[in-house]
């Protein structure tokens, strides 16, 4: 068996045997380290457009609340049906949670290709706008359905969401993101984000490859809001909004945009802080800020990324 | 039909104020080729600038108002030169994302910062211009209204005159075109983008105070929604030129002013991201914009 299915198999084992202690943890660490996770598959795959890419979107957010929506909708409306009034068992809960997790990417990766297709054309600053516009899009039409909540949002949603299931999908997201970027086909991405003339000139279609990183990028996106969703048990249209997204890029661009280790770092770093900065929550966003602007002026390729000279930006 | 003239007059004077940010982000972008996100953020220290200010000049009074809107003009003009001289400046040369998200970092770091020392919860703007409301037949027009036309009109034949009948105007224009070549003839960049920031943001202080006149109500996060619309304008009407960005908004304030008042309402802050992704796919350039091909 190659070595990332191996890696891949060992953290699916690790995350069911953390998952059978995990009742002996304290509730607080293990909402913590369900954040960290969370967070990390939006980085890992926000890293794959924005990092190995070079495509800036700035509307990871939105992909993430259709992923929420899709799958609290998924386990509100059709889990009484399939498992009916007794509520089923542990499995069948398990198994309708994994159907609503993967109605959630598809959602969210179908909402990335409608967005991808007509935007990817486009470049740089004009492209983090306009994902910032559908993000915003997204937002404003979610808002506006009635059996969706509307403003109010979502209630009531069924507390799937496991430590097992978030560490398995963290591992799955940093495989697929990894075995992607690492294969013969994935270095399209690389050559897409180095150089994007020169690779249309030796018969490169970057715009295919970059549609392909935004779609499995919104695609993790969307499991991770499902994931979000079954954990807080509520989501509102205005807790996915642009600084949601910012929260995302600054992980990435603090981790050294296409790292993945430095980005998942970063991640957990970041999410830490907030729970370490409780006192002075309110000058958190100040912080952020600062860090972006001071890393672009000092350190350019990332808090995390070691591979000096070699510093892609 | 008197409704129609109704909105489309509400329309214009919203409009107008998009079209006054509009023309800081076509500016900056002329010289130096990237969207200064922050520019929403100098918008809303111009209207702060103004709540602040309104306590000590008598209201109600023309010069008053006049004072008011001077200060606030200068005071973003200011904000806008420091924050080109910290934080873009040590970046000129560096690669395009890097600078656009140093400028995210900045809008970022005013509306936080915003929400810890002006606090917030929004504010009542003070009434600063005396106000009255003129009606003609079935329509109503106010003082405001005509005020933002009216100051809007002037400055941007002002800054007509500036870009193209002076000198530091005529440098603007070179950097623009071409800023390795404006250097050779002795045009000193860093003066020339300093000046162009702080004209800018002048503007988006001048649209900061219109804009509370007509919302009085104001808080840190109020730059973001006009902020992102007067972008879409600026790029309707084709960034980087100045006529196009007065259109631009023009257009844009009365299109969202006519969904506001038809069934879809709702959809109004969609309206704008919509108009943006259509001109994009369609005519990139804008509607006055030159088409250009990327060269290797």
């Amino acid at each position: 068996m190659p070595k990332p299915h191996v890696y891949l198999l060992a953290a699916l084992i690790i995350a069911l045997g953390i998952s059978h202690v995990s009742d002996k943890i304290d509730p607080y660490h293990l909402d913590v380290l369900t954040g960290i996770g969370i967070n990390i598959i939006l980085a890992v795959s926000l890293n794959l457009v924005n990092g190995f890419t070079g495509q800036f979107s700035l509307g990871h957010a939105g992909f993430m609340s259709v992923g929420a929506y899709a799958a609290a909708a998924f386990s509100l409306f059709l889990g009484p049906q399939l498992l009916g009034s007794a509520g089923g068992t542990p499995f069948q809960q398990g198994c309708l949670f994994f159907g609503a997790l993967l109605t959630g990417g598809f959602f969210a990766s179908l909402a990335g290709l409608l967005v991808g297709v007509p935007s990817l054309r486009l470049k740089g600053d004009y492209l983090a706008l306009v994902t910032l516009g559908f993000g915003e899009i997204i937002r404003v039409i979610i808002q506006n359905v009635e059996f969706l909540g509307g403003a109010l949002g979502l209630n009531g949603i069924p507390p799937y969401t496991t430590i097992f299931w978030v560490l398995a999908f963290v591992a799955l997201s940093v495989f697929v993101v990894s075995c992607l970027v690492n294969s013969t086909y994935g270095r399209g991405f690389l050559a897409t984000h180095d150089d994007e003339i020169a690779s249309e000139a030796v018969g490169l279609n970057t715009t295919h490859y970059k549609i392909v990183a935004f779609v499995i990028g919104a695609f993790f996106a969307g499991t991770a809001g499902g994931l979000y969703g079954h954990f807080k048990m509520t989501i509102t249209p205005t807790g996915f909004d642009f600084t949601k997204s910012v929260e995302i890029v600054v992980m990435v661009i603090m981790g050294g945009m296409g790292n993945t280790l430095g980005v998942i770092l970063a991640a957990v770093l970041l999410t830490l802080l907030p729970e370490l900065l409780r006192p002075i929550a309110e000058y958190r966003m100040i912080i952020y800020s600062l860090l972006l602007i001071v890393l672009m002026l000092v350190r350019p390729q990332g808090l995390f990324n070691f591979k000096l000279g070699k510093a892609k930006t | 039909m008197s409704e129609f003239l109704q909105q489309l007059l509400n329309g214009l004077s919203l409009g107008a104020i998009y079209a006054l940010i509009a023309l800081g982000y076509t500016m900056v972008y002329g010289v130096l080729r990237f969207i200064n996100f922050a520019h929403s953020d100098v918008f809303m220290v111009g209207a702060f600038i103004g709540y602040y200010l309104g306590k000590f000049v008598p209201e109600n009074t023309v010069w008053g108002g006049l004072v008011v809107l001077l200060a606030a003009m200068l005071g973003c003009a200011l904000l806008g030169m420091i924050i080109e001289r910290l934080a873009y400046r040590p970046l000129r040369g560096a690669a395009t994302l890097n600078v656009l998200i140093t400028a995210i970092g900045v809008s970022l770091l005013l509306e936080y910062s915003g929400q810890v020392f002006f606090g917030a919860t929004p504010r009542t703007f003070p009434a600063v211009f005396p106000s009255a409301n003129y009606a003609f037949g079935s329509l109503v027009i106010s003082s405001n209204q005509i005020l933002v036309i009216v100051v809007a009109a002037l400055l941007m034949v002002a800054l007509q005159l500036i870009v193209y009948r002076t000198k530091i105007g005529t440098a603007m224009r070179a950097v623009s075109l071409n800023p390795k070549a404006a250097q050779l003839v002795g045009v000193n960049n860093d003066v020339v983008i300093s000046f162009t920031f702080g004209l800018g943001s002048a503007l988006a202080g001048a649209g900061g105070i219109l804009y509370a006149l007509n919302y009085p109500s104001i808080d840190p996060l109020m730059g973001v929604m006009p902020g992102l619309k007067a972008f879409v304008a600026a790029v309707l009407g084709g960034i980087g030129n100045i006529p196009g960005a007065a259109l631009g908004g023009l257009l844009l304030g009365t299109v969202e002013t006519f969904v506001n008042g038809s069934q879809w309402s709702t959809y109004k802050d969609a309206i704008a991201f919509a108009i943006l992704i259509i001109i994009l796919l369609f005519r990139p350039a804008g509607l006055l914009g030159k088409f250009t091909v990327e060269k290797v």
